[in-house]
């Protein structure tokens, strides 16, 4: 055993650079938590249960959005029982009022960019712009 | 009867046939003519173009109209965005064609936005079908899927149509957050306030008159203040020699 140095040396720097990345990630304070979008303090329910709204709100928009526009009709009966009135601003965000701090912090998160805000307006924006 | 008899007056028959289901259809001519209109709701305008002028340099239907829905001012006639306007006479009835216009009417601007026509040339052309006639007679535009291409432009004959050649976000006024505003190359026009029909209200310029001088109503029934209207006053429309048969009147009597 006359290289025991050389050996167990080699095998500390092999150590260390295999884990680098787990090292980084611990100095750098990156976790593997989700986003954590902030929900209305007041309101307690959305127009669809909660997983409903997490894995298909995107599909649900595009559907409010064609029977508002190319068919006329407003209302949506939710499933239960309650009516609300189909838009982005007027329903949705008047209970999630926070923008930034829902909508944008999954969307930043998964690295998606909805096209939403090119036209429709963020009111809490407009307030915060002066406009 | 033989073979050749009888080919002859088959023949013959199938012809007259043809012709029967065929013809009506050439002499009814489509749309053309004033029929009672087919659907329950066809919403209209009828505007009392004497009222309108009582009050000179007034703009209260047009900045009404600006303010709800997000309407940019780019101050460049290159780039004008306009639902509603106003023309002199002259050149809203170019068909006119009249050596003498009465003086109440000669070179006053006349208050013109999109006649909602019941044959929309901008509807046949849009290759996306972005704009559309909707049952109540508004042609209606879905700027989610507008690509810009502006043949809708170019196939209205009445220049109700506005294309944005800029981000039109950066030029508007005041900012109402209960309309969209719409992006850069998109086509834009009148909707006739159809976010306010359905809740019921009146087209906000109708309801910014402060002459009355604009009547919102439903052609369809007989007893509307807009039918009723045409029916005692004399009216004038624009190009109707084009056969788009639109759906805002002019009292001129």
């Amino acid at each position: 055993m006359r290289d025991k140095g050389l050996i167990f040396g080699g095998l500390g720097i092999f150590l260390v650079a295999v884990t680098f990345p787990v090292w980084y990630n611990v100095a750098a304070g990156t976790t593997n938590k989700g986003p954590e979008p902030k929900l209305p303090a007041a309101e307690k329910q959305c127009v669809a249960p909660t997983e409903t709204m997490r894995t298909s709100h995107m599909d649900m928009l595009i559907t409010w959005r064609d029977q508002v526009v190319r068919q006329n009709r407003r209302e949506y009966k939710a499933f239960n029982g309650a009516t609300y009135e189909m838009r982005l601003t007027g329903t949705c965000l008047k209970c999630h009022d926070n923008k930034a701090e829902f909508c944008d912090r999954c969307h930043n998160y998964a690295g998606v960019q909805p096209y939403c805000w090119e036209c429709h307006v963020d009111p809490a924006h407009l307030q915060r712009s002066g406009g | 009867m033989d073979r050749r008899k009888f080919l002859g007056i088959a023949a013959g028959a199938s012809a007259l046939a043809i012709a029967g289901s065929a013809l009506p259809k050439v002499i009814g001519g489509g749309s053309e003519g004033g029929t009672e209109p087919s659907s329950a709701v066809r919403w209209a305008m009828v505007i009392d173009p004497s009222k309108c002028l009582k009050k000179d340099g007034c703009t209260a239907c047009m900045d009404a109209c600006d303010k709800i829905h997000n309407i940019p001012d780019f101050h460049d006639p290159k780039h004008e965005v306009k639902w509603i306007w106003k023309e002199p006479f002259e050149n809203a009835f170019p068909e006119q064609e009249n050596k003498f216009t009465a003086e109440k009417f000669k070179d006053k601007p006349f208050i013109l936005l999109c006649n909602h026509c019941d044959n929309p040339p901008c509807v046949r052309v849009c290759p996306t079908q972005a704009t559309w006639k909707r049952e109540d007679g508004i042609v209606m535009m879905d700027w989610h899927r507008c690509i810009g291409c502006r043949y809708c432009m170019a196939a209205c004959p009445y220049g109700s149509r506005s294309f944005n050649w800029l981000d039109p976000r950066t030029h508007i006024e005041r900012m109402d957050p209960g309309f969209p505003t719409r992006t850069k190359g998109v086509v834009e026009k009148c909707t006739l306030c159809e976010e306010r029909i359905a809740r019921g209200e009146k087209p906000a310029c109708v309801e910014a008159c402060p002459e009355k001088a604009m009547v919102f109503g439903n052609l369809s029934d007989p007893k509307s203040e807009a039918r009723q209207l045409l029916q005692e006053r004399y009216s004038i429309r624009r190009k109707p020699e084009l056969g788009t048969q639109p759906e805002v009147y002019y009292l001129i009597d």
